[in-house]
């Protein structure tokens, strides 16, 4: 089986140098970082933390240098799919491309390039402390499930070669029950993180602040429900299990870490991705218009 | 109301000091400072204006009221210091009329508290920016807009709107006043919150999707809100907007510089209004808990 990870930051690398460990499986890793890749291709890929591994893989910055393969794993930030998948399409003609990555409407965009999309998503969570050196911060599930028309058994093949890997996936018949719960924690707490400066628990002890995020939950359940879909758990006992001290009451929201370095945020892809369900399905979701256009005017401040 | 020719202005922020320094031009002007230090700045070097107006004013300073003497007293410090200053007007100032010029809603109840001195209300628009104790600079040249509150009448309004017009300043006179401050409330909390949490200044971006789509519907809530407006606050929004020179709202600076900031009395207000007539406006309830929460995030 030949995987490519198309997009090799934190989280497409967790699933690279993982990937790496089977024997039965070559994987590939296309990113648009020199330095990254030339590390990778010279002393492996190397994750510390969670796990001790090194993954010996084949890295590149040239799409056009990638064979084709059975399975892509794109783990790009949500505004660079499109551009990725674009370029690295022929790999996956006659194979599927899967998605691990944040927000909404990820899927969509992979199906312009590609014709077999799987849907993912994800919560292992890591960073690049250096080239080709990934810290591996949280170990976690990840789901899989088909879009569109794939075959579910082509996502067990994928699920089982990651779960065999170290990184636990399931497959399942409609993974937008734990796409939709990712997304609407994310997009009902993230945000506000990033718009006031607090920590996920200085927001949570705020009533003022936690019951905005409440209203925020409550948009995203009614868009999740008008689509049909089962949320696997409430986000509400996320986001308080995740505010209590020795979980995440001092995590500074991705989000935050964006706009303080400048960078831009993944917002269009979870507000501006439940509004966009909304109005499809006749959902109003005023707040989360609200906050999406405060980070787009963040943003544009720039 | 008395012949307006001593006026003593309380606060000499940028507003009290653009008051002071252009009022002495047309009449004898005091102002009442905190600082020692400050008082003994104005009073050696004068107030300098730069900008729209080029000159010094020569006017004095204190921070003993009990050492001013005035027909009319402008208070003119921000929001809130207000519960401070008016406290430290009463016993003062007997026969004068007193004039309130903060953002928000009841400033006028606040000095009715500390005194029965007849009362004007106003809002302000004109802006500026204070370099330094005794150099403020004028930016905006827009209206001061003044009303009858308690023991005035629309013709006391008129004369301190004529006197300000005379310093080279402008001002009208509303016979009554609330529905301007609602219109000036509405803009102000919706253009001041949505500046201090995307850091933009005033700029096109507040008229133009998707931020502009946003100012509206916060607007259309404050309407909503307001049992009356005077001019559409959407329309103030696009006007100001298209300036060629960005304004940066007050909340904007104070956020920059960490600096509590007069959320409580501007989108405080107008959210307490919505709560106590039962009008739900939770898109300015939002702005109001975000701005908040960016003053919780200083420490």
């Amino acid at each position: 089986m030949r995987i490519c990870i198309v997009g090799c930051g934190a989280v497409g690398s967790l699933f690279a140098a993982n990937l790496a460990q089977l024997d039965e499986v070559e994987v590939w890793a296309y990113d648009t970082s020199d330095a990254h890749v030339d590390a990778i291709n010279a002393h492996g890929l190397r994750l510390s933390g969670a796990g001790e591994v090194v993954g010996r893989l084949r890295a590149t910055t040239s799409a056009a240098e990638l064979p084709p393969c059975d399975f892509g794993i794109v783990a790009t930030k949500a505004m660079h799919t499109s551009a990725a998948v674009a370029a690295t399409a022929h790999a996956f003609a006659g194979g599927y491309a899967a998605t691990v990555q944040n927000g909404l409407g990820n899927e969509e965009a992979i199906a312009e390039h590609v014709e077999r999309v799987i849907r993912g998503t994800t919560f292992p969570a890591g960073k690049l402390l250096a080239p080709g050196h990934v810290q591996w911060d949280v170990k976690g599930e990840t789901t899989f499930g088909p879009f569109a028309n794939t075959p579910l058994e082509a996502v067990r093949q994928l699920a089982d070669a990651c779960t065999r890997a170290g990184m636990p996936a399931h497959a399942v018949e409609d993974a937008r029950g734990p796409q939709w719960r990712k997304v609407i924690f994310n997009a009902s707490t993230n945000p506000i993180g990033a718009l006031t400066g607090l920590t996920h628990g200085r927001v949570c002890e705020r009533p003022d602040l936690r019951a905005l995020v409440s209203a925020l939950v409550d948009e995203g359940k009614a868009v999740a429900a008008a689509q049909g879909i089962d949320l696997d758990a409430d986000p509400e006992a996320l986001i308080d299990h995740a505010a209590k001290p020795g979980v995440a009451y001092d995590h500074k929201a991705s989000m935050l870490q964006d706009i303080e370095a400048g960078r831009q945020t993944e917002i269009d892809y979870l507000n501006g991705g439940i509004a966009r369900f909304g109005r499809e399905h006749g959902v109003p979701t005023p707040l989360n218009e609200a906050i999406w256009a405060l980070v787009k005017g963040v943003e544009a401040s720039w | 109301m008395a012949a307006l020719s001593r006026i003593c202005v309380a606060g000499a922020g940028t507003i009290g000091s653009l008051f002071a320094a252009h009022l002495a031009r047309v009449a004898r002007v005091s102002v009442l400072v905190r600082r020692e230090e400050h008082a003994r700045m104005l009073n050696e070097h004068g107030l300098r204006v730069s900008g729209r107006a080029d000159f010094t004013a020569r006017l004095r300073a204190s921070t003993d009221p009990a050492a001013l003497a005035a027909d009319l007293v402008i208070v003119a410090c921000k929001a809130n210091d207000l519960e401070n200053v008016a406290r430290r007007l009463s016993g003062h100032f007997a026969g004068a009329t007193v004039m309130t010029t903060q953002n928000g809603l009841g400033a006028e109840e606040v000095v009715a508290r500390n005194g029965d001195w007849p009362l004007l209300s106003s809002v302000t628009f004109m802006s500026g920016t204070k370099h330094l104790d005794t150099h403020v600079e004028y930016v905006l040249d827009t209206a001061t807009w003044i009303g009858p509150y308690r023991g005035t009448t629309f013709d006391d309004a008129v004369s301190v709107a004529g006197l300000i017009e005379r310093s080279g300043l402008r001002a009208e006179a509303f016979e009554d006043l609330r529905p301007a401050q609602w219109s000036k409330l509405i803009f102000n909390a919706t253009v001041n919150g949505v500046a201090a949490l995307t850091g933009l200044p005033h700029d096109r971006h507040f008229a133009e999707p998707p931020l502009g789509d946003l100012v509206r519907a916060l607007m259309d809530e404050g309407k909503a809100v307001a049992p009356a407006f005077a001019d559409d606050p959407w329309e103030m929004n696009v006007l100001a907007s298209r300036r060629g020179h960005a304004h940066r709202p007050s909340m904007l600076e104070d956020v920059e510089a960490r600096r509590p900031t007069e959320v409580e009395l501007i989108n405080g207000s107008l959210v307490r209004e919505a709560r106590a007539c039962d009008a739900r406006a939770p898109l300015q309830e939002a702005l109001y808990a975000l701005v908040k929460g960016k003053e919780a995030s200083y420490s």
